[in-house]
């Protein structure tokens, strides 16, 4: 009996030992340094207060969550990577923020037989040829929103757009993205230096092109200037501007001030989306941070969520991979844009809305729901993906 | 037509910033022999502090007093602190030392300022566009920015031909031994220039503010386009700088405005739109090209 009870014992306490010691690590590599870092930052609070919220814990089990910034430099992303998996022994990888960045570290860390979880980055070709069945991605395929922005300009009848984007690989593919739903004419496509400040000389040609609305994707402080100098130059009087949501976030509203009321953007998520699960997360990342979460925080935090579901389908054991992937492949959690289920290429198939940006009664800039564009909408790339 | 004279007037504005710029690091190079990378970082803090003051007093002249002399007292922290111990090393240490104060700076402006890029308003009696001619509507903080340019430059050269202290800093300039052998209290010199360049730098900064996001790293796109006017004009000229920054911003403006269409009756239209993006942003650099290859020294040496 006393044998027994002892040997109990000892395995009870071996086993919270165990429990103790070892929380699942997960690696963050994500951009939070240069002038996107604030993109980087917003997806690390969102998903840090998810964790929070489980008291250290997603889906009931103890994590570990690393953070790394990679500076936006694709090769420094590698060596984070390498350094997650190698040394810290780390399974499940998310956090990339950048295009560029995820096309040079995905592929490697979905190869080594690890996770990852998008929270941003969605290049066509992870969605397409090179999809993997460890690789999954959360937020959209890149050109997800501004696909909805070219069904919604076209349901309004705007027929002679005009198009500016930098001239990088995103920038095309955005271009392309709007095309693929809008059916009117082009009445310009214009190609900007990637980080050009000024926009004096494209705006006096796009005046002079006389078209009935502008289209235009700049990330950044790109976006902040373009939008400024747009409603400087008297433009947002005659030509309404539509874009992506990733020029017309809280941060950069604020910094945009009125320049930005009344513009039309697509997004697969909007603070005022009324959910319970989207209030409860807006009411407590103001609370934890202080400040309205962007679109970022919100794929961050759904990204613990989506983790923690499949962490408490294996109970904590990654190895299990099989029974991992599985469990992540159903969705099957509380996210705060509404259920949505994943393609056969690990990319969402969900609604997507436009937005328009408002002033509020406190006076702060913000965007308001408008109009769900698409319903379970999928993108364009699943059909290239040989996964089953 | 009209067109081409809205276009010549953005060229003409980004001439004028980009001289305010290059006045400022010609004249510290010209005369101290150091590459400041940091120039850049002038123009941020600028725009920093006086975003910050506009916002809190609603004021953008109040900002523009507020922040000339904050930049300059840092800009003379700077010279007294780092670039003292730098003019007798070589080049390289100078550039790795002041490309060093570029990451010191954005961090610090992060530091206190946060990540959230700042909003700076117009103000209003500069707000809105006026019709200069038929049909050319042109925003009118534009032509501020050009008037501010053209006084700068009248400013400059009143000081330079008229003034003792632009004497000595010309003839610093030519020979700084024999300035110092003179009796010329050489080392103020260099701050008071130190500081002048900066308070232009901020100048810069100050006027970009309303049109450009004010954020970290602000300073770091327009630094590369200043170090090409500085080369074109020739290093240490401010006439120079004026003719090259002038020069500089036209062929950029005109490239981006025209070179899709130009190209357009040599090509198909996608390709000459692919082939108009990327030469357009070359066009600058083409065009220091050929200036070095008639005029290796640059348009107006200041040293035979």
């Amino acid at each position: 009996m006393r044998k027994i009870v002892l040997s109990l014992v000892i395995l009870l306490f071996s086993m919270s030992g165990a429990m103790a010691a070892d929380p699942v690590k997960i690696g963050m590599i994500t951009t939070l340094s240069t002038k996107a870092g604030y993109l980087g930052e917003d997806i690390r609070d969102g998903f840090k207060l998810a964790i929070d919220q489980g008291q250290g814990k997603l889906g009931n089990i103890p994590v570990e969550l690393m953070v790394e910034d990679d500076g936006r430099k694709p090769e420094k992303g590698r060596q984070i990577a390498e350094r997650f998996m190698k040394r810290d022994k780390a399974q499940i990888l998310t956090g990339i923020v950048f295009s560029n960045v995820a096309m040079a570290v995905v592929p490697k860390i979905v190869r080594s037989g690890a996770f990852y979880v998008s929270p941003n980055a969605g290049p066509s070709k992870l969605a397409g040829k090179g999809c993997d069945k460890n690789y999954f991605n959360v937020a959209w395929q890149n050109d997800n929103l501004h696909e909805a922005v070219g069904q919604y300009v076209t349901e309004k009848k705007y027929n002679n757009v005009y198009l500016l984007a930098p001239n990088y690989p995103a920038g095309k593919d955005a271009l392309a993205g709007f095309k693929r739903f809008y059916k009117g004419k082009v009445a310009g496509e214009v190609y900007t230096t990637l980080g050009q400040s000024d926009y004096a000389a494209e705006l006096a040609s796009l005046r002079a092109a006389k078209p009935d609305a502008v289209y235009f994707f700049l990330p950044g402080g790109m976006g902040i200037n373009f939008i400024k100098q747009y409603a400087q130059a008297g433009l947002n009087e005659t030509t309404p501007l539509f874009g992506p949501a990733f020029s017309f976030d809280e941060r950069i509203l604020k910094a945009v001030g009125d320049a930005a009321v009344g513009v039309v953007n697509g997004s697969q998520w909007s603070a005022d989306l009324d959910t319970p699960e989207n209030m409860a997360f807006v009411a407590a990342f103001r609370k934890a941070y202080g400040r309205t979460p962007t679109l970022y925080a919100s794929q961050g935090y759904d990204a613990a969520l989506l983790i923690g579901s499949a962490l408490a389908a294996v109970k904590g054991d990654v190895s299990q991979s099989d029974a991992f992937r599985a469990a992540l492949e159903k969705a099957d959690f509380p996210t705060v844009r509404g259920a949505f289920k994943f393609g056969k290429n690990h990319h969402p198939v969900q609604d997507i809305y436009v937005r328009e940006v408002i002033k509020d009664e406190q006076g702060n800039f913000t965007n308001r729901l408008l109009k769900k564009v698409f319903t379970d909408h999928a993108d364009a790339y699943g059909p290239e993906c040989s996964m089953k | 037509m009209l067109l081409f004279i809205e276009q010549l007037l953005n060229g003409l504005q980004l001439g004028v910033m980009l001289f305010l710029m290059s006045a400022g690091l010609t004249l510290v190079f010209g005369i101290m022999q150091v590459i400041n990378l940091a120039h850049g970082s002038f123009y941020m803090i600028g725009a920093y502090v006086a975003a910050t003051v506009a916002a809190r007093s609603g004021s953008f002249l109040l900002g523009m007093a507020v922040a000339l002399p904050v930049a300059a007292a840092v800009g003379m922290t700077v010279e007294l602190t780092v670039l003292r111990r730098l003019y007798k090393r070589d080049h390289l240490d100078q550039v790795l030392a002041t490309f060093g104060l570029i990451f010191f700076f954005n961090e610090l402006t992060r530091i206190i300022w946060g990540r959230q890029p700042l909003f700076m308003d117009i103000p209003a009696w500069l707000g809105g566009a006026v019709e200069l001619l038929p049909g050319v509507h042109y925003p009118v903080y534009r032509l501020a920015i050009i008037l501010v340019g053209v006084l700068v430059a009248l400013f400059l050269y009143l000081l330079f031909s008229r003034t003792r202290l632009g004497m000595q800093i010309r003839a610093g300039a030519s020979n700084r031994e024999m300035v110092a052998a003179l009796g010329v209290n050489i080392r103020l010199l260099y701050t008071l220039v130190f500081g002048l360049g900066t308070m232009l730098a901020a100048l810069a900064g100050i006027m970009a503010g309303p049109i450009l996001a004010v954020e970290a790293g602000m300073g770091e796109s327009i630094l590369i386009l200043t170090f090409v006017v500085i080369v074109i004009g020739g290093i240490g000229s401010v006439r120079g700088a004026l003719i090259g920054a002038l020069l500089v911003g036209m062929v950029d403006t005109m490239g981006r405005a025209f070179l899709p269409d130009v190209l357009r009756f040599v090509f198909s239209p996608a390709t000459a739109d692919t082939l108009g993006a990327s030469l357009s942003s070359m066009s600058v650099y083409i065009f220091m090209a050929m200036v070095l290859t008639f005029k290796p020294a640059g348009l107006f040496p200041a040293h035979n």
